[in-house]
C-alpha cells in the first residue's frame, strides 16, 4: 500500500505521519505537495494536520481550493482510503467530502491535551481490526473542533453507523463541546474519514500513548 | 466601487466567542444586552465594472469561499466610493 501525505503551506503534522508509515509500519510513503493534480500511484491518502494558510478566513477554507484537491475529491469517489486528521478533517469538511462543520471549541480555547476516544462504529478500512467500545489516548491540538451539524445530519450519521470515534463519556471527557461526543466520521462509502484527534502522533510509548497505531494497521491490514 | 460584505453565524449556531464577549461585557457592567453574536466584516474593491457585476461577483465568492452555507450566512452592499 503507497501512502500519500499531502503537504500545503503550513501543515505541520506531514512529518509525524510520514513516520508513521516509512519508520514505523516500514510501508512506501511519499510527501506531495499540494500543487501536484495526480495521485493516481497511490493507494491511500493522508491530508496530515497543521494550520494550512495560516487558518486564515475559516480552518480549511483555502487549503480545500488547491490545486491537489481536485485529485483527492476524484480519488475519494472512486473509493480510495482518504484520511484526514485535525486540520486535514477541518479540510474533508470544507471540500465537502464530509458532513458538518467544526467551529470554535466551546470554551474559545486552543487545546493541547491527550483525550480517551471510544471506538464507535467498526465497519471501515481504519477501524475493521479494532474492538467497538475500545478506548483509545491520544492528543487533540486544535481550536476549531466543535462538531456541529444540523438534525438530519446526525440522524443519518447515527443511522448509517458512520461515526468512527467519540470522545468518552463523563467529566471533561469531550473538551471541545462536539456535539454528540463526535470525534470522528465515515463518508458514506466509508472510504473518507476525518478525526480531530492525532493517531499519528500516539504510535510509540515514548510519545506517551501507542494506541494510534493500530488504525494505521488496520488500513494496511496487519493489526 | 467597494463591496461590504457581513458573514455571520446562521440562527442556532453556537457562538462561543460572542457569548464570551457578552459575559465580559456584563462583568464591566455594561447591561441590557440580550446577547452578542460575533461574525466577520470584508470589503472588496472594483475598478471599471458595473455595480450589477460587482454585486454578481461578490456574491460569488460569498458562495464559493467566504461564507460557510453550512454554519453562516451573509449579506453584502455594494457602495460607490
Amino acid at each position: 500500500m503507497h501512502f500519500a501525505v499531502i503537504v500545503f503551506p503550513g501543515s505541520n503534522c506531514d512529518h509525524d505521519a510520514y513516520h508513521v508509515f516509512r519508520h514505523i509500519l516500514d510501508v512506501p510513503v511519499d510527501f506531495v505537495w499540494h500543487r501536484e493534480t495526480d495521485l493516481k500511484k497511490y493507494d491511500a491518502i493522508i491530508i496530515p494536520g497543521g494550520f494550512s494558510y495560516g487558518d486564515y478566513l475559516r480552518t480549511g477554507a483555502i487549503a480545500r481550493f488547491s490545486p491537489v484537491m481536485e485529485s483527492v475529491i476524484k480519488e475519494a469517489h472512486a473509493g480510495k482510503p482518504v484520511f484526514g486528521i485535525c486540520n486535514g478533517f477541518q479540510i474533508l469538511i470544507e471540500s465537502g467530502l464530509l458532513p458538518g462543520a467544526l467551529i470554535i471549541n466551546k470554551d474559545v480555547r486552543f487545546l493541547s491535551q491527550d483525550v480517551t476516544l471510544e471506538v464507535d462504529s467498526t465497519d471501515s478500512i481504519y477501524t475493521r481490526s479494532l474492538k467497538k467500545g475500545r478506548k483509545l489516548t491520544m492528543p487533540i491540538a486544535h481550536k476549531q473542533g466543535n462538531f456541529i451539524a444540523d438534525e438530519n445530519t446526525f440522524k443519518m450519521l447515527e443511522d448509517e453507523d458512520r461515526i468512527a470515534f467519540r470522545y468518552k463519556k463523563g467529566k471533561n471527557g469531550n473538551p471541545n463541546g462536539s456535539t454528540n461526543r463526535i470525534a470522528g466520521i465515515l463518508n458514506k462509502k466509508r472510504n473518507v474519514l476525518g478525526m480531530m484527534p492525532h493517531p499519528e502522533r500516539a504510535v510509540e510509548s515514548i510519545l506517551g500513548s501507542d494506541d494510534g497505531i493500530d488504525i494505521f494497521k488496520s488500513m494496511i491490514g496487519v493489526a | 466601487m467597494k463591496a461590504k460584505i457581513y458573514i455571520s453565524y446562521k440562527e442556532g449556531i453556537l457562538d462561543p466567542q460572542g457569548k464570551t464577549v457578552s459575559h465580559a461585557l456584563d462583568a464591566i457592567g455594561i447591561k441590557k444586552i440580550n446577547s452578542v453574536r460575533m461574525g466577520k466584516y470584508i470589503e472588496m474593491e472594483f475598478n471599471g465594472i458595473s455595480k450589477d457585476k460587482a454585486s454578481e461577483i461578490t456574491d460569488e465568492s460569498c458562495r464559493k469561499l467566504l461564507a460557510n452555507p453550512n454554519t453562516e450566512t451573509y449579506s453584502f452592499e455594494i457602495v460607490e466610493e
